[in-house]
């Protein structure tokens, strides 16, 4: 009691002190201002930064994408192209090659992590002894660099020292050299989406976990009330609880596959050819190597708007089975 | 307050002492841009004497190949204040003058009595000028380069690998003259047994990112006949690029690559021909001259064991350039200081001391001197190389040029692709798209 009393003459005590040191014009401004006003003020500096660092380069892009600017020709006359970037775009048969291999990549990646992530997760939910472990274990994947995973992978595949082609080699007796997994035009895409199911499963697994967890019990203890087999608590119950966070998960991943580089450049750099030539190793070709800004920054909006597109999509699907 | 002013005047004076300093600091150094090779720590060695002379410090900022020309001409591009000198690929010549990014040395070279007279001629075409062949220079030759070949001597030298490839070639087993020989011998060796230890015929370029396979396959196809334009500067490339000649260059390349490269070489360039000839997995490698100083000295595969010869002739003889010319950078905040070192470095002694160090000069005066071709195992090797160079478009969009031959020729030659005249035709509408876009050709 003694304490609070005390805490409250210090505070008024402060409060006088403010009062007296704060000129009275300021403090007629600042209880003028409403709510509102006070909100913006708060926020201001956060949606300027924004505007800086985000709205403004996007708006600076589209500007590009409609002339013929190179950023490594400073000196040359900009002129407006009109929509001539996008046009060639969407009519250049190497554009959608890399569109089609970026789609088979985030199918394939996104199936697996999928099905395996929540696998994991199912069994991982299970409670069993050093089940905490296993955990960590499987987790640790998703905290390395993708520059440390592209690199030691690419050792992995090598054909004659890689621990990957003896692996394959002491199951099926296919001789470790005579398969090349980055080398191969067959192979070389799977290589990309085995490395990348390697590395984020585990995220998936994550939050497919955290969906389980979200379950009462007492929804389980009443089906068995009711009798219902593990077979159909998992079909009614399990499957349709979880849902919306498999689907968040499966959303988070897309848009990151979607725009996925630095392990591909690592393991394959788009090759052998342009085979695994996902949609940002093209751009960043366009953009860093050919120094074609204008045209890369076309293409930039266009996949901005795939991604965008898709993404919205994908959010009101997911709105759907939560309102359910 | 008057603490306070005591306080701050105290902090204005540490600042200005500051400043000051940090513009000494700056004038007394130079900053020299680089790839990061071995010719690189040659260099660093010579510039002692350099740093010695004047009390400029030199630092160096040297970058890997595969990233060199994205860093650097970033670097360029950005207006960044890093370099004061700079290696660059000959191929930038021409951006590096048109935006103003290297300083024109035409006045400076009259001044101190630089004559460009005075170099090989090819390394001033390639190197310095802009528009190319003209009297418009904007670099020092500074290091002569061409792509060629190292060999296992040891090897070759067996009398009971001899008489095997005598009785199967009917010639002795010898460093090849021609690509059809080269490929003789790298089949004799590829999977062949030695010493307990499966070894392939040859490491060539494939790799996709940078200009590994570019390199690599031109060295087969300028020797095929291959040219860039029918006449030279009329960017007419329908019967050049795509010729008889061309496509049974890049045809052989893909030859050399399916029949002779050890397992996984799909994506290889300088780094990995050269893990892969020093681990003895390979009879013959293709490579820069750049490189054999360093592995004439080499522990392992250097000394007798490792031979040199000159990329091989088939309807003429070619070499792919290498090398690069010294810059001064534009945007330097020492150009006294950068001009100093061209100064320095393009004095006879200093050449001469630079090719003994393992750079390759490209000074007349070291190059012609008699003992030239004997000072080196590979020296006689690099003049005859020199004689027969054939360099990538030199134009301000060969970024744009080089990305699309990569694409082209990996396509074929590593992803199967095709064949090597579509590949060749799909590369001329490439190309043709860029000149347009450039105004070289008409719509």
């Amino acid at each position: 009691m003694t304490m609070v009393t005390t805490e409250e003459e210090a505070q008024v005590r402060v409060a006088d002190h403010a009062s007296r040191t704060t000129s009275p014009s300021v403090t007629r401004r600042v209880r003028g201002l409403s709510d509102r006003a006070i909100a913006w003020a708060f926020i201001a500096p956060t949606i300027l930064l924004l505007l800086a660092i985000n709205i403004f380069p996007l708006i600076w892009t589209i500007y590009l994408s409609f002339t013929n600017y190179q950023a490594n020709r400073p000196n040359r006359p900009i002129t407006h192209v009109g929509t001539k970037w996008y046009q060639e775009i969407l009519n250049s048969p190497d554009v959608w090659a890399a569109m089609q291999a970026t789609a088979h990549f985030v199918f394939w990646t996104i199936l697996l992590q999928t099905l395996i992530g929540f696998g994991l997760a199912y069994l991982i939910d299970r409670k069993f002894r050093g089940h905490a472990f296993w955990t960590t274990i499987i987790l640790i994947p998703m905290m390395l660099s993708p520059a440390v995973v592209g690199n030691f992978w690419k050792f992995l595949y090598q054909p004659q020292i890689g621990l990957f082609n003896y692996i394959v080699s002491f199951f099926t007796g296919i001789p470790p050299s005579s398969f090349e997994m980055l080398g191969s035009v067959s192979l070389s895409p799977w290589s990309i989406i085995i490395v990348d199911t390697w590395m984020w499963t585990p995220y998936v697994m994550l939050i497919c976990l955290a969906g389980l967890r979200s379950i009462p019990d007492y929804i389980y203890e009443a089906a068995e009330v009711d009798r219902a087999s593990p077979w159909r608590q998992f079909w009614s119950i399990t499957l349709p609880m979880a849902l919306p966070f498999i689907m968040l998960a499966v959303l988070f991943r897309r848009i990151e596959n979607f725009k996925m580089f630095d392990m591909v450049n690592l393991l394959t750099g788009g090759g052998p050819g342009s085979t695994t030539e996902v949609a940002s190793i093209t751009l960043k070709r366009e953009a860093f190597e050919k120094w074609r800004t204008g045209y890369s920054s076309a293409f930039a909006i266009i996949l901005f708007v795939a991604v965008f597109g898709l993404a919205n999509i994908y959010v009101k699907a997911l709105n759907r089975v939560k309102q359910r | 307050m008057k603490t306070m002013l005591k306080t701050g005047a105290a902090f204005g004076l540490a600042a200005f002492i500051a400043a000051v300093g940090q513009t000494r600091a700056e004038a007394s150094e130079l900053t020299l841009c680089w790839a990061a090779w071995d010719p690189a720590n040659a260099l660093v060695e010579l510039s002692k004497d350099f740093e010695k002379q004047t009390g400029i410090t030199m630092k160096f900022e040297f970058v890997p190949w595969p990233n060199f020309a994205d860093r650097m001409l970033n670097e360029l591009n950005s207006g960044g204040k890093l370099c004061d000198l700079m290696i660059g690929d000959s191929q930038w010549i021409g951006g590096s003058a048109e935006n103003k990014y290297y300083v024109k040395l035409n006045d400076f070279f009259d001044k101190e009595g630089i004559k460009m007279s005075d170099f090989a001629p090819a390394t001033v075409y390639a190197y310095s000028t802009w528009p190319k062949g003209t009297p418009n220079y904007w670099a020092l030759p500074a290091m002569g380069d061409a792509n060629g070949w190292f060999y296992r001597k040891d090897w070759f030298a067996r009398p009971e690998l001899q008489a095997e490839f005598k009785a199967k070639y009917n010639r002795d087993l010898a460093p090849p003259k021609t690509w059809d020989e080269l490929k003789q011998v790298a089949e004799f060796f590829q999977g062949r047994d030695i010493d307990g230890k499966k070894v392939y015929g040859a490491a060539i370029f494939t790799e996709r990112g940078s200009e590994g396979i570019t390199m690599g396959a031109t060295s087969a196809l300028y020797s095929f006949g291959f040219k860039y334009e029918t006449e030279p500067g009329s960017y007419r490339m329908e019967g050049a690029v795509n010729s008889d000649d061309a496509v049974k260059g890049l045809e052989f390349y893909k030859s050399l690559y399916k029949c002779c490269t050890p397992p996984g070489y799909t994506d290889s360039y300088m780094t990995e021909g050269l893990d892969a000839f020093k681990s003895g997995q390979v009879a013959m490698m293709m490579n820069w001259f750049a490189f054999m100083p360093g592995m004439y000295k080499d522990e392992k595969v250097g000394g007798e064991h490792v031979g040199f010869f000159v990329n091989p002739a088939e309807k003429v003889p070619a070499s792919t350039l290498g090398g690069q010319g010294m810059s001064v950078v534009a945007n330097t905040g020492n150009m006294e200081g950068a001009l100093a070192y061209i100064k320095w470095f393009a004095q006879p002694e200093v050449q001469k001391k630079w090719w003994t160090l393992g750079g390759y000069s490209c000074l007349n005066a070291v190059l012609n001197d008699p003992s030239f071709k004997s000072s080196q195992p590979f020296a006689a090797q690099f003049l005859e190389a020199m004689a027969n160079v054939q360099d990538f478009w030199q134009v301000p969009s060969y970024a744009s040029l080089l990305q699309a031959m990569q694409k082209r020729l990996h396509d074929y030659v590593v992803a199967d692709k095709g064949t090597a005249k579509e590949a060749l035709d799909k590369l001329i509408v490439d190309w043709t798209e860029v000149f347009k876009e450039e105004g070289k050709i008409s719509n």
